[in-house]
C-alpha cells in the first residue's frame, strides 16, 4: 500500500508536483498516466525518498520510505536513468545491492535468470543495451522480493517481446497480492496492463478511476485520455 | 516473501547498527568491483615508489657535488617522501571517483534506494573508502621508504633513526587525510571534473613550489597540502625564511585534519540537503 498525501514539490517557480493525493492498492496494477513533464517521475522519486517534497508526505506500509528497515526487501523500484556504473559487471551491481540489504547472494542469479540476463552476468554494465539494461533495472527491483513494485517507464526500451513479457509478469504480481505502480506515458501500453489508473497533467491530479470507467463514454481510452488532459492530438 | 529470509523484516532494535554494517559491505563490495579502484591504488604506489627510488637516485649519484653547508644539513628524509607529492594524486583520483562515480553514472539512485538514510550512506562509504585509503597509504608508505633508502646507498637512513618513525607516521596519517579531504571535496562537487579541477592545481601548484613564493607562503602555507607537508620534512628547517614553515610537524597535519573535516562535513550536508 502506498499512500501519497497533499504531495507538492516546487523547483525554483516550476511547482512539478501540486497537491497530489492518491493511494495504490494491493492486488491490482495501478497504471501512473500522464503526459512527458506531468510529474510522474518526480512523485516516483519523492516515493523513493530521493527527492525531498516541498510539502505533503509519502508512505509506504504506513511509514515513510526512509523509515523502512532493509527497504528493498519491502519496495522494489525502477527509478528513471541508469542506475549503475558503467564499468561495474551485472552481477556486482546486483551482488552490492544485496549486500547492502543483507539479501543472501543466491538471489542475484535467481533474478538475473528471470529477466533473461543469466547470459550476461559477467558483462560490464557499459556494454548493455537499451533492452539488457532495462532488464538489469527490473532484476535490481526484484532482488529483494519485495510485496512494493514502483516501476518507471519500465517499457522504455523493450522489443515487443519484452514488452509482453513485461506485461505478463506485472499482472502475475498482482495477482500474488503485490502493490504494482507502473508510469508510462504510453496510454494504451498502460490500459492493456493496469486495473486502475491514476492521471496526472501539470503535477496535479486528473482521474483516479478504473480503467472501464475512464474509457466509457469516450472512442478510446486515448481519447478519453486527451479529453481529460487537455491536450490535442497532433 | 520468501520464506528462507525468515530474519528478513527483523526487529528495530539495533537496526540502525545493522542498517550502517549492510552499508558499509555494499560500499566495499563497489570499492572492489570496479576496475579504476585496481588503477588508481596501483598507481599510488608504483608512482611514490618510483619516484621515491629516483630521486634517492639522484641524491646518491650527485651528493659529492653539492657545497659542503648543504651536504651538511642533507636530509635523507627528503628524498624519501618527495615521491609522494605525485603519488598522492593517483589517491585523491580514488576518493573522488568513490563519491562523484555515484552521479555520473546515476548509481546514487540505486545507492539512496538500497540505504535511504543518508546520515548511513555517507558514514558507510566514508568508512569503506577510508578503511581502502589506509590499507594503500600503508603499502604506499613502506614502499617508498624502501625504495628510497635502497637508492639513496651511503645517504640512507634507517627505520629506527631519530625523527624517521615519526615522518612515516605522518606520512601515513597525511596520505589517508588528504584522500578524505578529496573525498568531501567531491561529495560536496557531485562531478569528478569540478572536483578533479578544484583539487589537482591545489595539490600541483602547491607541491611544485608556489606555497614556497616568499609572499605567498604566509597564506599558501595554510593549504591542506603544504601544512601536511612539514612531518614528512618535504619542507624546510622551522625559520627558513624561504621553505620553513610558521608550525611544527603535528600542527600542520592538525591543519590538514582541519580542512579534511571541513571538507567531510561539507559534503555530508550538500547530500542530506539535496536531492539525488
Amino acid at each position: 500500500m502506498i499512500e501519497v498525501r497533499n504531495l507538492s514539490k516546487r523547483y525554483g517557480r516550476a511547482l512539478a508536483v501540486d497537491d497530489l493525493s492518491f493511494t495504490v492498492r494491493p492486488g491490482l496494477v495501478t497504471g501512473f498516466a500522464g503526459p512527458n513533464g506531468a510529474g510522474k517521475s518526480t512523485t516516483m522519486r519523492m516515493m523513493l525518498g530521493l527527492d525531498r517534497p516541498t510539502a505533503g508526505e509519502v508512505r509506504v506500509d504506513g511509514r515513510p520510505y526512509a523509515g523502512l528497515p532493509r527497504p528493498l526487501r519491502r519496495v522494489g523500484a525502477l527509478p528513471e536513468g541508469r542506475t549503475w556504473h558503467p564499468g561495474r559487471r551485472v552481477e556486482d551491481h546486483l551482488r552490492w545491492l544485496a549486500r547492502t540489504n543483507r539479501i543472501p547472494r543466491t538471489r542475484v542469479a535467481e533474478v538475473l535468470d528471470l529477466v533473461g540476463l543469466a547470459g550476461a552476468a559477467g558483462n560490464r554494465g557499459r556494454t548493455l543495451s537499451l533492452g539488457m539494461a532495462q532488464r538489469l533495472g527490473i532484476a535490481a527491483a526484484l532482488l529483494g522480493d519485495p510485496p512494493v513494485l514502483l516501476f518507471d517507464e519500465p517499457l522504455n526500451g523493450l522489443d515487443p517481446a519484452g514488452i509482453a513479457w513485461l506485461r505478463a509478469l506485472l499482472r502475475h504480481w498482482a495477482g500474488e497480492g503485490r502493490t504494482v505502480l507502473v508510469s508510462s506515458h504510453l496510454m494504451t501500453e498502460l490500459a492493456r496492463t493496469a486495473d486502475r489508473l491514476v492521471v496526472i497533467s501539470r503535477g496535479r491530479l486528473l482521474a483516479d478511476t478504473t480503467v472501464a470507467e475512464l474509457s466509457a463514454g469516450a472512442d478510446s481510452l486515448e481519447a478519453a485520455f486527451m479529453r481529460l488532459t487537455g491536450e490535442v492530438p497532433r | 516473501m520468501n520464506p528462507q529470509w525468515a530474519d528478513g523484516i527483523a526487529t528495530e532494535s539495533g537496526s540502525a547498527g545493522r542498517a550502517l554494517a549492510g552499508a558499509v559491505a555494499g560500499e566495499l563490495t563497489k570499492i572492489r568491483s570496479l576496475r579504476s579502484t585496481l588503477w588508481t591504488l596501483a598507481a599510488a604506489v608504483l608512482v611514490s615508489g618510483g619516484l621515491g627510488y629516483l630521486v634517492g637516485l639522484s641524491f646518491a649519484a650527485g651528493f659529492d657535488r653539492l657545497p659542503a653547508e648543504q651536504r651538511e644539513r642533507f636530509d635523507p628524509l627528503f628524498a624519501t617522501f618527495y615521491g609522494l607529492t605525485l603519488g598522492q594524486l593517483a589517491l585523491v583520483v580514488f576518493a573522488v571517483l568513490a563519491v562523484t562515480g555515484e552521479y555520473g553514472s546515476g548509481m546514487i539512485r540505486a545507492s539512496l534506494a538500497a540505504v535511504p538514510r543518508r546520515g548511513t550512506f555517507y558514514a558507510a562509504k566514508l568508512a569503506a573508502v577510508a578503511a581502502s585509503l589506509a590499507a594503500v597509504a600503508l603499502v604506499t608508505v613502506a614502499v617508498t621508504f624502501a625504495a628510497a633508502q635502497a637508492s639513496l646507498g651511503p645517504h640512507r637512513t634507517t627505520p629506527g633513526a631519530a625523527g624517521v618513525p615519526t615522518a612515516v607516521a605522518g606520512a601515513f596519517l597525511y596520505l589517508v587525510l588528504i584522500g578524505l579531504f578529496a573525498f568531501g571535496v567531491g561529495a560536496m562537487l557531485r562531478s569528478t571534473v569540478l572536483a578533479l579541477v578544484v583539487l589537482l592545481p591545489l595539490l600541483f601548484l602547491g607541491s611544485q613550489g608556489l606555497g614556497n613564493v616568499p609572499g605567498l607562503r604566509t597564506v599558501l602555507q595554510y593549504l591542506p597540502d603544504q601544512a601536511g607537508a612539514v612531518i614528512m620534512h618535504l619542507t624546510g628547517p622551522a625559520g627558513d625564511p624561504r621553505f620553513g614553515r610558521d608550525f611544527g610537524p603535528w600542527t600542520g597535519l592538525g591543519i590538514t585534519a582541519l580542512w579534511t573535516a571541513a571538507a567531510l562535513l561539507g559534503g555530508y550536508l550538500v547530500l542530506r540537503r539535496r536531492d539525488a
